[in-house]
């Protein structure tokens, strides 16, 4: 993992739709790759992975802090 | 994620939306005025009635709905470790697009919420603020997509979190005292209505159960009536829609086995045919809501949840009905109020004066 080239999105404290849209906006301009999109929000964060998936990307969800998350999108 | 927690998920909008249209029909058979079993704008235009902000004599009633929302979220939210106070966020902003999303909803005569049950009921008028209401989400989308941001919100402490569930709890104190001592009128600084759409109502007890319950199920469903809309057209996601498609079809069947579907546009309940401004009341407010991050039930349960920006918004909703109706910008089954279509063109150049000038460039990317 470390090894990877990781763009990171913050999206924390953003109202909806926005933590979802960048990180469509992101993959979609990356084609495939690593994105981590941290949030810290419940609905963000089913939002992302849910987008992400749509999107045929794979999407793993770490709860970094308290109500804070780091969605790993992949593809 | 197990298997049970992700067909939940998925289907959670579903199973709120229906709920939602099924509870708000009977609440309407119960009492309640046609075609409002639970209208957020509506009730929130009440309760500022209630509290004396606008002196509207006809639509001044404590809703127990809205409280039971707001308790209900922030019970669900307790529940599942997910209330997090928090503001920040441009709350100035916020208040006074509540305020104009209000007015815009008192144009149409409904928030999204009722706009999807009038047309549940036959009403037909409800499509022009339907078109409205898609027409103002979609210029709201214009300027997400051009890097519109109201900035990001911060943790606050938990006071800041529990300022608005405090005072729905001191406004159901109030709603108990008057129906347990005062046989249900409203005495002193409380204002409930003798006539008119504030004075018909469901009994208290139920509305608030059923607010609490669909407080409950919007918190663990993130039901949105604004939301569904935007992620359609901006990121093609149906998730949220499927839940709006729920509410409609369920409140259909709902009404229709009730007697409560009445076809037609002309004498509907609580409702004017002036088409123009059913349309123009709702891209104003579809254009506020969407700026603002959701729906006005959404920004209950947000508030629920310890969102102080949330709050505020409601707080400016509150206000701006107390507005309303003090300027004559309220429509009626009459018509627009005299200063209704002026406000709408204010309120809408004041939206895009936000859209225009908000904008975080990290966000536009």
């Amino acid at each position: 993992m470390s090894t990877m080239n990781v763009k990171v999105i913050d999206a924390r404290g953003l109202s909806c739709p926005q933590p979802a849209a960048m990180a469509k906006q992101a993959m979609t301009g990356a084609g495939a790759g690593a994105i981590d999109v941290l949030v810290d929000s419940a609905t963000a964060r089913e939002n992302v992975a849910r987008i992400a998936r749509l999107a045929g990307w794979e999407a793993t969800v770490a709860e970094e802090a308290a109500g804070e998350y780091r969605i790993c999108l992949r593809k | 994620m197990s298997d049970k927690q992700s067909w939940l998920n998925t289907y959670w909008p579903v199973i709120a939306g229906a709920s939602v249209g099924v509870l708000a029909p009977i609440l309407v058979k119960l009492g309640n005025p046609g075609n409002m079993g639970v209208c957020v704008a509506c009730f929130t235009r009440d309760i500022s009635g209630a509290l004396g902000l606008h002196k509207a004599a006809t639509v001044q009633y404590l809703r127990p709905e809205i409280m039971g929302i707001v308790l209900g979220a922030l019970a669900a939210a307790l529940l599942f470790r997910e209330f997090r106070p928090r503001t920040g966020s441009a709350p100035i902003v916020r208040f006074l697009l509540g305020a104009f999303a209000m007015i815009g909803a008192l144009v149409f005569l409904g928030c999204p919420w009722r706009a999807y049950l009038r047309l549940s009921g036959g009403d037909w008028n409800a499509l022009y603020g339907l078109v409205g209401l898609v027409a103002g989400i979609w210029a709201g989308i214009g300027f997400l997509r051009a890097g519109f941001s109201l900035g990001r919100s911060r943790p606050a402490p938990a006071t800041v979190g529990w300022v608005m569930p405090g005072l729905m709890l001191i406004l159901i104190v109030v709603v108990v005292y008057i129906f347990t001592s005062l046989a249900g009128s409203a005495a002193g600084p409380i204002y409930f209505s003798t006539s008119g759409p504030g004075s018909q109502h469901a009994p208290w007890l139920v509305s608030l159960a059923v607010g609490l319950v669909i407080g409950t199920m919007l918190q663990r469903s993130r039901l949105c009536t604004v939301g569904a809309v935007r992620d359609m057209i901006m990121l093609r996601d149906p998730h949220l829609l499927r839940g709006i498609i729920a509410l409609v079809g369920a409140a259909f069947l709902t009404n229709l086995l009730l007697g409560q579907f009445r076809p037609g546009f002309a004498g509907q309940p609580v409702a004017h045919t002036a088409a123009l401004w059913n349309f123009a009341g709702m891209v104003l407010a579809g254009l506020a809501f969407t700026l603002a991050g959701g729906c006005p039930g959404r920004q209950l349960i947000l508030a629920g949840e310890g969102d102080g920006d949330a709050g505020i918004f409601v707080l400016g909703m509150l206000v701006g009905a107390g507005f309303a109706h003090n300027f004559s910008l309220a429509s009626s089954p009459a018509g627009p109020g005299t200063y209704g279509p002026v406000a709408v063109v204010i309120g809408l150049l004041v939206c895009a004066v936000f859209g225009f000038s908000m904008r975080e460039r990290e966000i536009a990317g």
